[in-house]
C-alpha cells in the first residue's frame, strides 16, 4: 500500500520544480490565467498523490480507489500535469492544454483524461460531491478516502459551510479537507472580502478534526495526509498556508498572477529558477 | 401523490440496494417505512439543498442511484446550479423529486408556489422532466427514471388528488397517454392538474363540444409522434399546466409547433399567470385566482374553439 512507502523528499521536490515549470509553460503558450493559483497548491498535490492516495494509473475507475477532488478547478493545470506525470495518460496530451477541440480545458471536466473525477470550475461544488462519494463508500462497505483541495476565496461560497455542517453530524471519518490557503482571492485579499480569521478555529467549530501546517512543506503535508483516518471519528481539515504564485520569486504573493500571463522572457526567467535551464 | 411516491421508492429499495433517498428536512412521517427497512439508505441532508444536491452527484458517481426530495420551488431553485453542473453538465443518474408542484402549497403562500420549475428544469441539457398525473403515473415514472441513464426531475403533487387510471397504464418517458377520447379539441394535460382537465372535458361534453384528454407526462423529451397527430387531427389543442403560461408545458409545445409546417390546429396555453399570488387560501382559492378550475378551462376552451368553429 502506497501510505507505507517511505518517500524521498528531495525526490518529491524535484518533481515540484518540474511541474512549476511545466505550469508556467502551458500558462504562456496556451494564453491561460490563474498561474498564481495553479502554483500554490504544487505540494499539495504532490503530497496527495506521492504520498497517501491509493489509486492505480493503469486502473483509474477502480471502485476501491482514494478519490482527489480539485475543487478550485482553476487551478486544473497543476492536477492535468500531476495526472501525467503519475502515469494516467501521456505527458505529450498536455500540448494539446486549452487549445481548440481539446479535452483538457482551463477548468477540468468528469473524464476529459482518465483520473479527473469530475467536473469544477464553479467554487463551492467539489467538497460536496466528495461528501457524496464519501457516503457512498460508507454504504457499499468500500473503505476509500476521498480527498478535497478546496481554496481559501472559495470559502466564501455558502454551501462549503453546508458540506461543513453535514459531514461531522454524519461522523464521516474518511473525507479530508485541503485548503490552499493563500491569502488572496481574485480581486483582493481574502481575510479583507470575507472574515475568514480565524480560519482553523472555524472548521473546528464546526466538529473538524483540524491541522494546519505550512502548505509547500512535503513532510508536513504528507505526516498529516497518511494519518488518515485519525481516530477521531471526524472529517479531517488540513489549513495549508501557502503561497501564490509560490515557487517563482517574481511572482510571489503578487495577485496580478491570478490573471497574468507569463511572456517568453519570463517562462526563461522561471525556469532558471526552478533549475531546469 | 407524495404517499405513492414513498411507497414506491421502499419497493424499488427493496430491490435495488442502489436507492439512497437524500430529503432536505422534510416529510415528517412519509418515510417511516422506508427508514425502518433502510436505515442506511436514506438521510436527512438538512435545510441544505445545494449541498443535498451535489452530494447526490458524488453518489451516483460511485455507483448509487441518488433520489433527492424537497418542495418543488425550493428543490428546483436553491440549488439550480447544482442541478445545471454536478448533474446535468456531467450528466448523472439522479432522480430530483419536487413535491408541491404548481399551487398545492397554496396556503404557505407565494414563497412555496411552484410555477417556473418546468421551465427551469426543461432548459437544461440533458434533463428528463416527467409530471405524472395521478398516483399510478408517479410509481410508474419512478421506476421508469431508475431505469434512465441520466438525470429526470419528477414533478409531484401533494396529497389528496384523485387517482385517474383505473389500474396501471402502459407508462413510457416520452410517450403520452390518452385518457379519454374525443373529436373537436384536445386537452394535453401536465401533472397533478390532470383531475381537473378531466373535469373540465365532462362539462365540454355537456356542451356538445367531444374533448380528447391526454396526460402529456412527459415535458421533456416532447413525445413529437402524439404531438403531430393532435395538431393534424384537431382544430384546437388546449394545454394546461399547474405552471406558469412562460417557459413551461405550453411553451415547450409552442416552440415544436413554430418549427413545424402549418398545423390544422391551434394552440391555447392555459396555466397561471405571469404573476405572484400574494393573497392566503388554499389550493382551490389558487386556481380560481389563476382560472385553472374545470368551469374556467372548459369557458376558456368554448370561447376560443368557437372562433375556429
Amino acid at each position: 500500500m502506497k501510505s507505507a512507502h517511505p518517500i524521498n523528499i528531495a525526490e518529491l521536490s524535484s518533481i515540484s520544480r518540474r511541474i512549476r515549470g511545466k505550469l508556467v509553460e502551458m500558462s504562456h503558450r496556451a494564453g491561460t490565467p490563474h498561474l498564481g493559483s495553479s502554483l500554490s497548491c504544487v505540494e499539495i498535490l504532490v503530497a496527495v498523490y506521492w504520498g497517501t492516495l491509493k489509486i492505480d494509473a493503469a486502473k483509474p475507475l477502480d471502485p476501491e480507489r482514494d478519490r482527489f477532488i480539485l475543487s478550485k478547478g482553476h487551478a486544473a493545470t497543476t492536477l492535468y500535469v500531476v495526472l501525467a506525470y503519475q502515469g494516467f495518460f501521456p505527458a505529450e496530451i498536455l500540448e494539446s492544454y486549452a487549445r481548440p477541440g481539446s479535452c483538457l480545458s482551463e477548468h477540468p471536466n468528469l473524464g476529459c483524461a482518465p483520473g479527473v473525477e469530475v467536473s469544477t470550475g464553479s467554487l463551492g461544488h467539489g467538497l460536496s460531491m466528495g461528501l457524496g462519494m464519501a457516503l457512498a463508500g460508507r454504504v457499499r462497505g468500500l473503505s476509500y478516502r476521498v480527498f478535497v483541495t478546496i481554496s481559501d476565496g472559495e470559502c466564501n461560497e455558502g454551501s462549503v459551510w453546508e458540506a461543513a455542517m453535514l459531514a461531522p453530524a454524519q461522523k464521516l471519518d474518511n473525507i479530508v479537507v485541503i485548503i490552499d490557503y493563500n491569502k488572496w482571492q481574485a480581486t483582493g485579499r481574502s481575510n479583507e472580502v470575507m472574515a475568514l480569521i480565524p480560519l482553523r478555529e472555524k472548521w473546528e467549530a464546526f466538529g473538524w478534526s483540524t491541522y494546519e501546517v505550512d502548505g509547500h512543506d512535503l513532510n508536513a503535508l504528507i505526516k498529516v495526509l497518511r494519518n488518515i483516518p485519525d481516530n477521531t471519528g471526524k472529517p479531517v481539515v488540513i489549513v495549508a498556508h501557502t503561497v501564490k504564485g509560490k515557487g517563482i520569486s517574481f511572482m510571489e504573493d503578487d495577485n496580478n498572477w491570478h490573471y497574468r500571463i507569463p511572456t517568453p522572457e519570463e517562462v526563461t526567467k522561471a525556469k532558471l529558477e526552478l533549475g531546469l535551464l | 401523490m407524495r404517499n405513492s411516491f414513498a411507497s414506491e421508492l421502499t419497493a424499488l429499495a427493496a430491490k435495488d440496494e442502489r436507492i439512497f433517498l437524500l430529503y432536505g428536512d422534510i416529510g415528517n412521517r412519509l418515510f417511516d417505512d422506508y427508514k425502518a427497512l433502510f436505515p442506511e439508505r436514506l438521510m436527512n441532508c438538512g435545510v441544505a439543498e445545494a449541498n443535498m444536491v451535489s452530494m447526490a452527484a458524488g453518489m451516483a458517481l460511485c455507483e448509487l442511484r441518488p433520489v433527492t426530495y424537497t418542495i418543488a420551488s425550493f428543490m428546483t431553485t436553491r440549488c439550480l446550479e447544482q442541478i445545471r453542473i454536478d448533474v446535468c453538465y456531467q450528466n448523472l443518474p439522479v432522480i430530483i423529486v419536487g413535491v408541491g408542484a404548481g399551487l398545492s402549497y397554496a396556503l404557505d403562500g407565494g414563497t412555496h408556489h411552484s410555477c417556473e420549475d418546468i421551465a427551469y428544469m426543461r432548459i437544461l441539457p440533458n434533463m428528463t422532466v416527467v409530471c405524472p398525473g395521478d398516483a399510478w403515473e408517479v410509481r410508474l415514472a419512478l421506476k421508469a427514471a431508475l431505469k434512465q441513464k441520466g438525470p429526470v426531475y419528477i414533478r409531484l403533487g401533494k396529497r389528496g388528488e384523485p387517482i385517474v387510471h383505473q389500474r396501471a397504464p402502459d407508462f413510457i418517458i416520452g410517450k403520452g397517454i390518452i385518457v379519454h377520447k374525443g373529436n373537436d379539441v384536445c386537452l394535453l394535460s401536465t401533472g397533478n392538474i390532470l383531475p381537473v382537465v378531466i373535469k373540465a372535458s365532462e362539462k365540454l361534453d355537456k356542451d356538445g363540444i367531444s374533448a380528447q384528454v391526454v396526460s402529456f407526462h412527459t415535458v421533456k423529451p416532447m413525445d413529437e409522434v402524439l404531438l403531430s397527430e393532435v395538431f393534424s387531427k384537431f382544430t384546437l389543442v388546449v394545454t394546461v399546466e399547474e405552471h406558469s403560461v412562460l417557459g413551461g408545458f405550453g411553451s415547450s409545445v409552442a416552440e415544436w409547433l413554430s418549427d413545424q409546417p402549418s398545423q390544422k390546429a391551434h394552440l391555447l396555453r392555459l396555466g397561471t399567470a405571469d404573476k405572484f399570488l400574494y393573497e392566503a387560501g388554499e389550493q382551490n382559492y389558487a386556481r380560481q385566482h389563476f382560472g385553472l378550475t374545470s368551469e374556467s378551462i372548459a369557458t376558456e376552451t368554448l370561447k376560443r374553439f368557437g372562433k375556429f368553429e
